[in-house]
């Protein structure tokens, strides 16, 4: 695996203009991200709705202009060199952008047709894809009664079909069931496996942390830390996550926090509103603990989660907000 | 590279118009087979028009259902495919510039109007039947008149399916064809319109006048029309005007 960065992100910004038919206010959607990702690399942009994942993508793939900053790929400016740039990158948008007056099969081909791919080639390889994914069966009817799993599909073998150096997926999984979720990730794996460059960008941690060499958390347009999965789950204090939720006089419940921080293991306690968060080292036990000190305050406990060391947890700890909100 | 997929768009754009050869038949031919059928063929048996009123109409409806053909066939898809779909996505990803993506969705335009006109011509002339007289026909000008309506209306469908979204869309060509047609000296031959002097000037915003008075310069050159310099002129400055502006809206719509 050559490690030369084939995408290179620089103070990379994005400000929409106020708009007044849509009453949507000036946005800064991407403000100053900087990034590299390497070939080979499978690389999560991983972030709440709305965080500027989307803009991103849609500026390495030439369907959005820049405000600031520079966006490389391959060393060339995506800005300027939008053809040469298109030829090196497979974009798999989040909705379901199939071309509704051809059959699957012809999606594919006309696809590859438009790379200049010779005809021989690309029936060869559209077979090929069509089997791979299991869409043989119904490839040649149109896709307007595909389930939203095999048109994901679909969508991927098609942005395949001029063979990218980079594949681009924007949020593949989010409405598909969790079957069609585990069959796409087995498939990305796989492709990644056999050396395919992948950036994808997901508000799922399960999918960042399973698929992903390394992971940007965005938010708020800002790109708030980068690694591996398993590095930054160990940013998070402690690793575990007890979350109390509980109606309490707030004295009460700043004394609660206090005894609770005192808790053996447990390195860090928040208060938010009724929610008790213990960042802690490890879990067994803790509970119990936190649940009999919150008896001895009248606190009462209307619910209790227990989170191993995860994405979700730094998330939550970087910015006190759910990845789901 | 930018040729072949160039071709490979197109190829896409026809095969589709073909599958939908039956509902493109209907929107392009309906309405001026239908305007042939009673201006054409009732209206002068009952001697309401007179006989040679269908040397002025038949330019006018060729005119038209290019018009119709050209504009449509480019706004109508693009409105759906650019909003509820966006499968132009796919097509904008394709290896060529923004405006490659524009232009050939203005080459489709125009084979089809070219389409609709070479079906609409021979049936209008079978409809009106003989009283016709198309001897002095100019071909070189016809095929020159054909191309630069064609071009037009099919840039004009570009800038529509770049501006309008898919709930206005309807509207919009309302409100559009409606005058367009009936103030397009389609019906009617513009020097005609000495009668009313303030219209006569008025229409001639209509791009549709040109195309009208070009096929009549060209199919029936004996008979008044408008001078040939106006009509190249008007059709060459509209089809410029419309590309320009069709592509500069195409590529705020295209590219964020």
């Amino acid at each position: 695996m050559t490690r030369q960065p084939v995408i290179e992100l620089k103070e990379l910004q994005k400000v929409y203009k106020a708009n007044r038919r849509r009453q949507s206010g000036e946005v800064n959607a991407v403000n100053g991200v900087t990034l590299e990702v390497i070939s080979g690399e499978f690389f999560g942009l991983l972030g709440p709705n709305g965080a500027g994942k989307t803009t991103t993508v849609g500026i390495l793939t030439t369907r959005v202009l820049p405000t600031g900053g520079l966006a490389l790929i391959d060393g060339m400016d995506v800005a300027t060199a939008s053809s040469a740039i298109k030829q090196r990158i497979g974009v798999v948008a989040q909705a379901n952008n199939l071309d509704r007056g051809l059959t699957a099969r012809e999606n594919l081909l006309f696809h590859a047709a438009y790379f200049g791919v010779p005809k021989e080639e690309r029936e060869k390889l559209a077979n090929e894809l069509l089997k791979r994914f299991q869409l043989e069966g119904r490839a040649n009817e149109k896709t307007d009664g595909y389930s939203g799993g095999m048109a994901q599909r679909l969508k991927i073998a098609r942005a395949l079909m001029h063979r990218p150096a980079i594949l681009f997926l924007d949020e593949p999984t989010s409405g598909l069931d969790p079957q069609a979720r585990r069959t796409l990730w087995d498939l990305l794996g796989e492709l990644n496996r056999k050396g395919q460059t992948i950036f994808l960008t997901t508000h799922n941690m399960e999918e960042a942390d399973q698929l992903c060499n390394r992971v940007a958390i965005m938010d708020k347009g800002k790109v708030i830390a980068v690694d591996t999965p398993a590095v930054l789950k160990k940013q998070v204090p402690g690793g575990y996550l007890i979350e109390l939720r509980g109606r309490a006089p707030e004295a009460a419940a700043q004394e609660l926090a206090t005894k609770l921080r005192a808790l053996p293991g447990v390195v860090d306690v928040s208060v938010n509103d009724d929610l008790f968060r213990l960042y802690a080292g490890h879990a067994e036990g803790l509970l119990a603990q936190a649940m009999h000190l919150a008896g001895q305050h009248d606190v009462m406990i209307t619910s209790a989660h227990v989170a191993e060391p995860s994405l979700e947890n730094l998330f939550l700890y970087l910015t006190g907000r759910s990845l789901e909100q | 590279m930018t040729n072949t997929t160039l071709l490979a768009l197109l190829h896409r754009d026809l095969l589709v118009a073909r599958r939908e050869l039956g509902t493109f038949i209907l929107r392009v031919a309906l309405q001026p087979l239908l305007f042939t059928f009673i201006f054409g063929f009732v209206m002068p048996r009952q001697g309401l028009v007179v006989q040679n009123y269908t040397n002025m109409l038949l330019p006018g409806i060729l005119a038209l259902s290019m018009t119709l053909s050209g504009l449509q066939a480019v706004a109508m898809p693009l409105v759906i495919e650019f909003g509820f779909t966006k499968e132009i996505e796919d097509r904008l990803l394709a290896p060529i510039g923004i405006s490659g993506v524009a232009l050939e969705k203005i080459f489709v335009g125009m084979i089809q109007a070219i389409i609709a006109g070479l079906f609409v011509l021979p049936l209008a002339w079978l409809l009106i039947g003989r009283g016709l007289d198309l001897q002095q026909t100019n071909f070189v000008l016809l095929i020159l008149v054909s191309l630069l309506t064609s071009w037009l209306f099919a840039a004009f469908g570009l800038l529509i399916g770049s501006i309008a979204d898919s709930q206005q869309v309807g509207l919009m060509l309302n409100v559009l064809l409606g005058p367009m047609i009936f103030f397009g000296c389609t019906y009617y031959p513009w020097a005609g319109l000495s009668a009313v002097p303030w219209f006569q000037i008025a229409v001639l915003i209509n791009p549709l006048v040109y195309a009208s008075e070009g096929f009549r310069a060209a199919l029936t050159p004996d008979l008044p029309h408008m001078p040939l310099w106006l009509i190249l002129g008007a059709l060459v400055g509209y089809s410029l005007f419309l590309t320009w502006a069709g592509l500069r809206f195409f590529r705020r719509r295209a590219v964020d």
